[in-house]
């Protein structure tokens, strides 16, 4: 059985999985939601400040919720291995000669699938409440949300390997989020920041790729933001997937 | 079937580095049951995750199952069961997808993969359960389809880690019976840890016992029990001279066993009991003494291990 075989496999399993507890999934989107509902309507009038950027708010408002759902809706998965791992289940794969890239790889696409689907609802949702933007920038915005997403699940995996309990990753989240979610302009553009916030948040990747979806859903697709963007997330995909297939291959202890 | 030399495994830890296993040798013929058996932290199942690639040993090295262990894992994967004590199944899933699943990861068909996990479910008496949910299963019924996950792939090796922990008595009966027919009626060569000294006497061939990562004895259940000094033997005498009498015709009949007298019972040791007790009988007839009683107390792996270890299974490891 080839190792893409297998991946299918056990992606097939874990989507199965999902589906039969459907719980998380819908949390997942009615976070979201309630950020389209609660806090976009006030972005409607800061978008007259000086410094905001072009575009109506919700263009500017819609990416960073998509770029949001993608680190954290991802960020989160390890907790569903810690509880595989407690069942034995993650040793069980161990031990047969699957591919460890295939035991990794397969959990990561139904992640992909399942934030793909949360994606288009939200921005589903974002077209009811006023967004108006280019479809062919909306479908590419979702491709890099998608990689990041990708890039999350692995690292994410990766640690629920290494920490092997629901605290100890809870607590390595709680102290990555915060800092990555205001040095990224998820909420707020880093273009309204003072001049030295936006330095430091010039070194965040995710800055990056907050400011490529925006830039997609203006309706650019060749610009150098876009170019920066699609650096950034190859780049945390390929670090992420490296780090997970390595925490997967190496024995757990 | 297993052939480890020196196998030895430690581990960084802020003390230092601590040998968890360190530098056992296990030889393991094809069709054996072989116990591994030592209380909790001697290197049991560090040992077990060694020999099934879970864990790459520090030093050493071992063939299972044809092939080396560390150069390949891969093969040797395909070659072995692995049971581990926590079970191996996702409660949400179906017994059936996991029976399919598990199977397919060893590249077997999707039909074959159904076809060897229903006769699994058959032979190891879980008719009906294809369709359900695992966390419906009982205790007993999950460990035997861990067992049947185990055996998917039709493994010669099998290893089984504490494999009937936590079941009550009956389930832990009949489980017993199942490994047995393993091996009976289909060949399978069976490593297995456990601490229970009862599971070990019942099933095992041969034993191993392992203490602080060392390998401190081995041979099969029987003969452990023989390298003591034997059985006890207590004899209740008419009375308290008699008992003193027959204690001097047992010295000299045996000056290196002393026996002990204590009222009208004489207690002393035979390295069978079966075999010497007709002689003892005889001896004191010819004293003219006639004991009343007489009770055997044969040694147990207990006895065994306590003389071995100098304390009893269940107790804490030593402190290093």
């Amino acid at each position: 059985m080839s190792p893409a075989a297998q991946t299918w496999l056990i992606f097939r399993r874990a989507m199965r999985l999902s589906l039969r507890n459907p719980v998380w999934v819908i949390i997942g989107i009615v976070q979201p939601i309630l950020y389209l509902a609660l806090f976009g309507p006030l972005l409607e009038r800061v978008a007259s400040t000086p410094g905001f950027p072009g575009g109506s708010s919700w263009q500017v408002f819609v990416p960073g919720l998509l770029v949001q759902l993608g680190i954290f809706g991802a960020a989160f998965v390890g907790f569903g291995l810690v509880a595989e791992m407690r069942a034995g289940v993650v040793e069980r794969m161990r031990v047969t000669p699957a591919s460890r890239v295939a035991l990794l790889g397969g959990r990561v696409l139904r992640d992909v699938v399942v934030l793909l689907v949360q994606g288009a609802l939200l921005v589903l949702g974002a077209f009811a409440f006023g967004l108006r933007a280019p479809i062919g920038g909306v479908l590419l915005g979702l491709a890099v949300v998608a990689v990041l997403g990708a890039a999350f699940a692995s690292a994410s995996y990766a640690a629920a390997l290494r920490l092997g309990t629901e605290d100890a990753l809870a607590s390595l989240l709680n102290t990555l989020a915060v800092p990555l979610l205001l040095l990224s302009g998820i909420l707020l553009p880093m273009s309204l920041a003072p001049g030295w916030l936006e330095t430091v948040s010039d070194a965040n990747p995710l800055k990056h790729v907050v400011d490529g979806v925006r830039a997609l859903f203006l309706g650019e697709t060749a610009s150098a933001t876009v170019g920066w963007a699609v650096v950034a997330v190859l780049g945390l995909v390929g670090a992420g997937l490296a780090l997970g297939t390595r925490t997967f291959g190496r024995e757990s202890g | 079937m297993i052939e480890a030399r020196a196998l030895t495994r430690s581990f960084k830890t802020r003390e230092g580095v601590v040998g968890a296993v360190r530098g056992v040798d296990i030889d393991v013929g094809p069709g054996e049951i072989v116990g591994f058996l030592g209380p909790n932290g001697a290197g049991k199942t560090t040992t077990q995750r060694m020999l099934t690639t879970l864990l790459a040993p520090s030093a050493g090295s071992a063939r299972v199952a044809g092939h080396d262990l560390v150069r390949e894992p891969v093969e040797v994967r395909r070659r072995i069961g692995y049971v581990a004590q926590s079970g191996g199944t996702e409660p949400e899933a179906r017994v059936g997808e996991e029976l399919v699943d598990h199977g397919r990861l060893y590249g077997l068909s999707e039909s074959e993969a159904a076809a060897r996990g229903a006769a699994l479910l058959e032979r190891l008496d879980l008719h009906d359960s294809w369709a359900r949910l695992v966390k419906t299963l009982s205790g007993g019924q999950r460990r035997r389809l861990d067992i049947a996950l185990g055996l998917i792939h039709e493994p010669p090796l099998l290893f089984l880690d504490e494999p009937t922990s936590g079941l009550d008595p009956q389930a832990r009966a009949n489980l017993w019976a199942h490994i047995r027919s393993l091996r009976d009626d289909h060949g399978v060569t069976i490593f297995l840890t456990t601490h229970y000294l009862e599971e070990a006497d019942a099933l095992c061939d041969r034993i191993l016992v392992i203490d602080e990562g060392l390998i401190v004895a081995v041979g099969a259940p029987e003969e452990l029990k023989r390298g003591l000094a034997g059985d006890l033997v207590a004899l209740t005498a008419r009375d308290a001279g008699d008992a003193a009498r027959a204690a001097v015709v047992l010295e000299a009949r045996s000056p290196a066993s002393t026996p002990e007298v204590e009222g009208i019972l004489v207690r002393f040791h035979l390295p069978s009991a079966a075999e010497g007790l007709p002689e003892v009988f005889w001896a004191l007839e010819e004293a003219d003494i006639s004991p009343i009683g007489v009770e055997v107390h044969r040694p147990t792996l207990d006895d065994v291990f306590l003389s071995l270890t100098g304390r009893a299974l269940r107790d804490e490891p030593a402190v290093a």
